[in-house]
């Protein structure tokens, strides 16, 4: 770490409460000094823009069929960008589409199970006792098994639609949010502020919400982009199995999964243009989220 | 040792009892009828219940839980829905597969993290350092089927070296070849991972007294670095291999699907795809145990490899 950053830490921990709106600031100021925030959002907003308005970017018809121009190859071939697919459809179009299934799914799931953490990992982590070592057991046994096969096992028997995936990975990621909350919290707890909040006879829920919470916000900040890129890791993992999406749908996933059997014909344009855009997904929010943890983590 | 090996041994058995309870759970107590799934929204209500009793999943959920895990408990664990058979007599065979893969996959990733989380270590703050760190977590996110199919495309596509995928059948030559790029889209994911730790644990070994000690007494570089940095570093390494393990068995379900790999991976795909819940719930528990079992054996041999556990102190 450099030492700016360990500067404004210290100052962090020493100014009066008054202005943590200029600490904010300050971090603020050297996020976006930071160069890999910068590319890791510009590529971010880019695809929050596609999932918003993909009709902007797109330049056709993402799911229009027509046989006869099947395969064209890329690039800026009979306007097509990216080439087609086997049905015709317009590669370029479909991955700019595409995105708009995982921009709702990952980030809606991680707002979820983010919160779920919160409330447990406060909960845990300020009372401790009982309650944390049975919680403690299940999120272990848990975390044995890859979020991915216990989304399948529990979408045996769920349909699989949109709001279902969401739920199911937020409910998921909430415990193992949970564990990295819990840790911020016990280290806080026994500091004077609490105890202070705790002799002035304050309510439970006011000293884990109020006091502590504010104080573990950086952990939380950090767990919620880090999360995003699992969420969105273990979103294309289910559209590539078959799940989550349905069939044609434009989902990079689901698309890998379809146009994959065309590779082995050297036709590798349908299947290789998604895997690149979910790619530059992955790592731009590896950047931010790269970015985020060297400010906020001690 | 022992007390502590005896202390590890109940929790883990706890952690199993618990890891049952909760494939049982998601899979059998959560809404929807499994007869209503696998027949489809247009079966009438009739043969759904028939269905439903056929398969005994109309009974109380305790019995259920208790049948299931007593049949597990001996090796049992039901029939397959869709082939009507012993989900048993399909489990060992693709688990082996999968191991045969992990193991693969392990023997190139191990080194590789190592010696790229120690280079990185050596160079800390420059531009290498930079690049296998965010290079390493950037892939450990990436989907492994994007890995896949541009290993598929270099290697089998153009360069036309390897299989694009396919059983490990045949002679051992044969086996490597198929396992060879299967194991690198594993090792890509991986690789973050364990190089992270190795270069934290070789930074920590870097700084440390006995490295400066062993420095100003005039050893050379090289061995400072095998006897003192790397020695010291690879605890931590070992921990994290360990904990991947769960990782490593869920990547191979997409893994073994891009690749065709007839594995654990593609059964627990298939299954899924079929709703077959006997196989499904089996094949997930044994993932889990597995994962389970070596985060164990990691720890034990952590606890073997440091003396101050193994001579009795408090860890």
């Amino acid at each position: 770490m450099t030492d700016p950053i360990t500067q404004t830490e210290a100052a962090a921990g020493s100014v009066p409460a008054t202005s943590t709106r200029a600490v904010r600031r300050e971090l603020r100021r050297q996020l976006f000094r930071s160069k890999t925030f910068i590319i890791g959002s510009l590529i971010l907003l880019f695809w929050v823009f596609c999932a918003i308005a993909p009709g902007v970017v797109g330049t056709h018809d993402p799911s229009k069929q027509d046989p006869a121009s099947k395969w064209i190859h890329p690039f800026f071939k009979e306007g097509h960008w990216l080439g087609t697919d086997r049905f015709g459809r317009d590669v370029f179009t479909r991955a700019i589409y595409g995105a708009r299934e995982i921009m709702i799914i990952a980030p809606a799931s991680v707002i979820l199970g983010t919160a779920i953490g919160v409330v447990l990992g406060l909960a845990m982590g300020y009372f401790r006792g009982k309650l944390d070592d049975i919680i403690s057991r299940v999120i272990e046994a848990l975390m044995s098994l890859p979020v991915i096969l216990v989304a399948l096992l529990a979408l045996t028997s769920l349909s699989g639609g949109r709001l279902t995936i969401i739920l199911l990975i937020g409910f998921l990621f909430g415990p193992v949010i949970a564990r990295t909350i819990r840790a911020a919290v016990i280290t806080e707890r026994d500091l004077d502020y609490v105890r202070a909040a705790e002799l002035r006879g304050e309510r439970s829920w006011y000293i884990m919400f109020v006091e502590i919470l504010p104080n573990v916000f950086g952990p939380i900040v950090v767990e919620f982009t880090v999360r995003l890129g699992y969420a969105v890791f273990t979103m294309a993992g289910l559209a590539f199995i078959g799940f989550g999406t349905q069939p044609g749908s434009p989902d990079w996933g689901r698309t890998i999964f379809e146009e994959r059997s065309s590779l082995l014909s050297d036709v590798w344009w349908p299947s290789l243009v998604p895997a690149l855009a979910l790619a530059s997904l992955v790592v731009a929010i590896n950047l931010v989220a790269d970015a985020v943890q060297g400010l906020i983590d001690r | 040792m022992a007390r502590y090996v005896l202390r590890r041994l109940g929790l883990t058995a706890i952690t199993l009892f618990i890891l049952s309870i909760v494939v049982f759970a998601v899979s059998a107590v959560l809404p929807g009828s499994v007869g209503r799934a696998i027949l489809g929204p247009f079966a009438d209500e009739a043969s759904v219940v028939k269905l439903n009793q056929e398969l005994g999943v109309d009974g109380p959920l305790i019995s259920r839980y208790f049948d299931w895990i007593g049949g597990a408990l001996r090796g049992d664990f039901g029939n397959s829905y869709k082939f009507r058979a012993p989900v048993m007599d399909f489990i060992p065979t693709a688990l082996f597969s999968s191991l045969k893969l992990a193991a693969m996959t392990l023997i190139i990733v191990v080194p590789l993290g190592i010696i790229g989380g120690t280079y990185a270590a050596l160079r800390q703050g420059k531009a290498a350092d930079r690049f296998i760190t965010i290079a390493g977590l950037s892939l450990a996110v990436t989907p492994e089927f994007v890995v896949g199919i541009v290993l598929i495309l270099v290697f089998a596509v153009k360069l036309d070296w390897l299989p694009a995928g396919g059983s490990a059948r045949g002679s051992v030559v044969d086996q490597i070849k198929v396992l060879i790029l299967p194991a690198l889209t594993l090792t890509a994911v991986l690789f973050g991972y364990l190089s992270r730790m190795a270069r934290a644990g070789a930074i920590e070994a870097l700084a440390s007294d006995y490295t400066r000690t062993a420095t100003l007494k005039g050893l050379p570089r090289s061995t400072v670095l095998r006897r003192h940095v790397l020695r010291n570093s690879l605890l931590p390494t070992i921990a994290v291999i360990a904990s991947q393990m769960s990782y490593l068995l869920g990547g191979l379900l997409v893994t073994e699907t891009l690749f065709n790999y007839r594995g654990l991976g593609l059964l627990i795909s298939d299954a899924a795809g079929d709703r077959d819940v006997p196989m499904l719930m089996a094949a997930v528990f044994i993932v889990g145990a597995l994962a389970m079992l070596m985060t164990l054996l990691a720890d034990l041999l952590i606890a073997w490899l440091n003396p101050r556990v193994r001579l009795g102190g408090k860890q």
